[in-house]
């Protein structure tokens, strides 16, 4: 198919990435394309991430799993490839391809040599329309994804549960189905199905190019507009607007029994706000209450309460992403020690949270997460993918480059007051899943 | 300071603009080192193994070089294992320290600006681990934790199974991890016999790479590494591949079946190694285009990764694969995967196929150069096969020398499929234990 339809020229305005250190140029194409380049120079090796602004959160009802399963079937042919010969192609120059499903995202990268980028620019772009799909790639990649879920989920009861979580925190929201779906309805998702999303959400207008390595970002503009240039933005693409969750009124608990089951432990999610667009203050401050309570496997708050002043656990955690579209969860875990029972485990970590609420924490933690925080932007640059994944994410899920720009000193910023603040607002019961993961049949 | 800096520049056979330049720095002590200068970003990555590793376990006290591993960074010097992770954190320094069956791994991020500190606090953790009680304590809790979840977990299963059948007596026979029973009786005497036996200077490899110069690495080489033992414990002998062909079925509740299976290898000296390994990644190689990955998931569906690696390790060397598939499935799957095996032993590959596997592997390898993290990784990695620093320029000819005619032969050399042995973790449908 002959894309060239003359768009999409000369387009676009260069942005520093302020405070930031790495060498960060930004521009439009005139079909909607965001383009992002990350120039590193000290190897002659180049990733291409191609992000589009929809995941498995934007899926239609009843066809959970279309967002990843259409992922898989971007391998099968375009009118100009056939099935496969993209993966061939980037094997036959040494380089590496790979993607990813996310709630809010799906990501398509490519790693080669630096010289090689623009043969993976004309394919991923050829991609992005041309898609061509035969019912017997369709009927083969669907078993394909039904073993990925088997392997990832169904044979992981810590997976399994992870999804019975997610549906009873969310009451309305799609961040409650799984990223691969239910089975059910992973069976019956036809061709018709991933044509359907295809066509509705992959274009141009709703993609981001993040091109990181040793390349010029005039280079880079030049063939994102002779490949990507040509491609017709979709007047299908619409804004993202999901069911939200209503005023959430009572605290949900959870008991899973497995066989498979040998260290039970207990977890718990509290619903959380994100970073917005210019509203990124809240989200730094979870980063931080975070940390405080469980970053560190020796010093965070769980940690020094429960593994060292007392030995109620062997391994405690706390987790948060502040990068998703919609609000998400600040998650906390603990593994009890052996004969310390899960409601003895819970108890302490409902303690350990109403100390930190009644008395807060030290200032020299603060200051050492700061430090680990500010070190971690300069060992960041050592690897171009992950800074790549890192802008790709951030704007795939609708912040800008000014956002990025200013998070490092957000997170900086923030202070313990600050962190008191989000922690009283998001550590509500009412807003909580617990959930207890145990072997069959054990006492509770 | 006196010191032998010996500069090897080194051009890899690909576009000129970035070149890896290896040096070799001697410390005045004796100890050498591998370094990529790289002073873009304002830290330094450093990696140092001990050969030796979990096979180094006196006999009775399996999962002591493991734990003592672990119990490395809980306590040194006059820290304790707060404080040392408090004094870790608050440089923003990034320690890890691994054991494997060949070695004890220690891998360290530390920043220009607290470099002398950062390193001073990594020197103390080698050279005067506490093991405090409660700190031995506290970690055994943590190990136990790992062995019980491994009793239900198909790969951990199989890993076991795999190596005691192949390599019965031998250390490599038994997981390094030991057993519930071992770590439970391990104390602390066994733990610090375990660290002198384990951390020496006989041992000893070391690349760097990053915001550090060769006269700055040559002085710290011997600040962080002259308080160790001149040597250590003796080596374990070769281990010998014992299982001939089979399968053994183990039982696990679940939707799939765990599959591992193994043969004969070729030690990295071997002729014939590199055409060994331009086969393995036509048939093996766990990416799209490669055999088994073509025949077991896109032509059949059954299964969501397959692959297959040559692994040479200091005593045996062996060729191993892994897939997991839906217990319906796995006896189909283990068929394509013997057919397979007979094919490229009976008919070896294609020209077409050798082609696009050089290409694959010549153009892949120096983009494995990549990151202050993993050139020193890479680095240390190839001291300890013994290999010359000039090897990255040397390494893609080595490659493209091997003729179709090669790995013919090779092929019907390496690939015996009737000793082909499986290991099938989970309740397959079809498959039975050939005992």
């Amino acid at each position: 198919m002959l894309r060239n339809l003359g768009l999409g020229l000369l387009a676009g305005v260069c942005l520093a990435a302020g405070v930031r250190a790495e060498p960060v140029t930004s521009f439009d194409l005139n079909n909607g394309l965001q383009v992002v380049v990350i120039e590193d120079h000290r190897a002659p090796a180049v990733v291409q991430m191609l992000w589009y602004r929809v995941g498995s959160a934007d899926e239609p009802p009843g066809k959970s799993g279309i967002a990843h399963f259409l992922e898989h079937l971007m391998f099968k042919a375009t009118d100009d490839m056939a099935s496969g010969e993209f993966s061939d192609a980037v094997s036959a120059q040494g380089g590496r391809d790979n993607a990813f499903t996310s709630y809010d995202y799906t990501a398509y990268h490519q790693r080669v040599a630096a010289d090689r980028l623009d043969l993976i620019m004309r394919m991923e772009a050829d991609r992005m329309q041309g898609l061509v799909l035969s019912e017997d790639d369709v009927v083969t990649e669907r078993q394909v994804i039904l073993e990925e879920r088997n392997q990832r989920t169904d044979s992981s009861p810590g997976a399994l549960l992870n999804e019975q979580m997610a549906a009873a925190q969310f009451l309305n929201h799609p961040y409650g189905l799984p990223v691969i779906g239910w089975r059910h309805e992973m069976e019956g998702l036809s061709r018709e199905d991933a044509l359907a999303f295809y066509r509705a959400n992959y274009a141009p207008n709703n993609a981001i190019l993040v091109i990181a390595g040793d390349v010029d970002p005039e280079e880079v503009r030049t063939l994102a507009e002779t490949h990507y240039g040509p491609l017709l933005p979709s007047d299908a693409v619409k804004p993202r607007l999901r069911p939200q969750e209503p005023p959430q009124l009572a605290a949900r608990r959870i008991v899973m029994e497995d066989a498979r089951v040998s260290e039970p432990y207990v977890i718990r999610s509290y619903l959380a706000v994100e970073r917005n667009p210019g509203d990124q203050k809240q989200a730094a401050a979870l980063v931080l209450l975070a940390q405080v309570l469980g970053g560190s496997s020796t010093t965070s708050v769980l940690a020094r309460a429960l593994q060292f002043e007392s030995q109620v656990a062997v391994y405690t955690s706390a987790f948060y992403n502040p990068t998703t579209v919609d609000p998400d969860t600040l998650n906390l875990v603990v593994m009890p020690q052996p004969g310390v029972s899960l409601a003895d485990a819970e108890a302490a970590l409902d303690a350990q949270l109403a100390r930190l609420l009644d008395t807060g924490f030290t200032p020299e933690e603060f200051a050492r997460i700061k430090a680990q925080l500010r070190a971690q932007d300069i060992y960041a640059r050592d690897d171009a993918q992950q800074l790549a994944q890192e802008y790709g994410e951030a704007l795939a899920v609708g912040l800008t480059m000014e956002d990025i720009a200013a998070w490092p000193a957000l997170l900086q910023d923030v202070t313990a007051d600050e962190v008191m603040a989000v922690a009283r607002a998001v550590l509500q019961d009412r807003t909580s899943v617990t959930a207890w993961l145990q072997a069959e049949g054990a006492t509770r | 300071m006196m010191m032998r800096i010996a500069a090897l520049l080194i051009a890899l056979a690909l576009p000129a603009r970035a070149e890896i330049a290896i040096q070799t720095v001697t410390s005045p002590g004796g100890i050498t080192a591998w370094l990529v200068e790289s002073h873009d970003i304002p830290f330094a990555a450093i990696d140092i193994r001990f050969r030796g590793g979990t096979s180094l376990d006196a006999p009775g006290k399996r999962g002591a070089v493991n734990l003592m591993t672990a119990l490395i960074e809980e306590g040194a010097g006059d820290l304790d294992a707060q404080g040392f992770a408090a004094a870790r954190d608050g440089l923003a320094a990034q320690f890890r320290f691994d054991s494997s069956r060949d070695d004890v791994s220690v891998s360290a991020r530390f920043l220009t600006e607290n470099r002398d500190q950062a390193l001073a606090l990594l020197r103390s953790a080698l050279t005067e681990p506490r093991f405090d009680a409660d700190a031995v304590d506290r970690v055994r809790g943590q190990v136990l934790t790992g062995l019980r979840a491994d009793e239900k977990d198909g790969e951990a299963i199989a890993e076991r199974l795999m190596a005691a059948r192949n390599f019965g007596d031998h250390p490599y026979g038994t997981s390094g991890d030991g057993t519930i029973d071992s770590v439970t009786a391990l104390t602390r005497d066994d733990i610090l016999s375990a660290y002198k036996g384990a951390l020496a200077r006989d041992r000893i490899y070391v690349a760097a790479a990053g915001d550090i110069t060769a006269a700055e690495l040559g002085t710290l080489l011997d600040d962080l590494l002259g308080g160790l033992p001149a040597t250590g414990a003796p080596l374990p002998g070769r281990a010998n591949l014992q299982e001939k062909g089979g399968v053994v079925v183990a039982d696990l509740p679940g939707p799939q079946s765990v599959v591992q299976f193994s043969q004969k290898g070729l030690p990295f000296e071997h002729p014939d190694y590199f055409a060994a390994v331009i086969l393995n990644e036509i048939l093996g190689g766990g990416r799209f285009g490669a055999r088994l990955m073509t025949e077991v998931r896109e032509k059949r569906g059954l299964t969501y990764g397959i692959g297959t690696g040559l692994a040479s390790l200091d005593h045996a060397e062996w060729l191993v694969g892994q897939f997991e598939s839906a217990n319906t499935k796995v006896a189909e799957a283990i068929a394509v995967v013997r057919a397979e095996w007979a094919k490229i032993a009976a008919e070896g590959v294609t020209a077409d196929e050798l082609d696009k596997a050089k290409t694959f592997l010549t153009g892949s390898y120096p983009l494995r150069f990549d990151g202050n993290g993993q050139i020193a990784s890479l680095l240390v990695g190839m001291q300890m096969i013994g290999l010359p620093s000039d090897y990255p320029a040397t390494r893609n000819a080595r490659i493209e020398a091997v003729t179709l005619e090669d790995v013919r032969r090779v092929a019907a050399e390496l690939f015996t499929p009737d000793d082909l042995f499986f290991v099938v973790v989970g309740q397959p449908e079809g498959v039975v234990s050939t005992e």
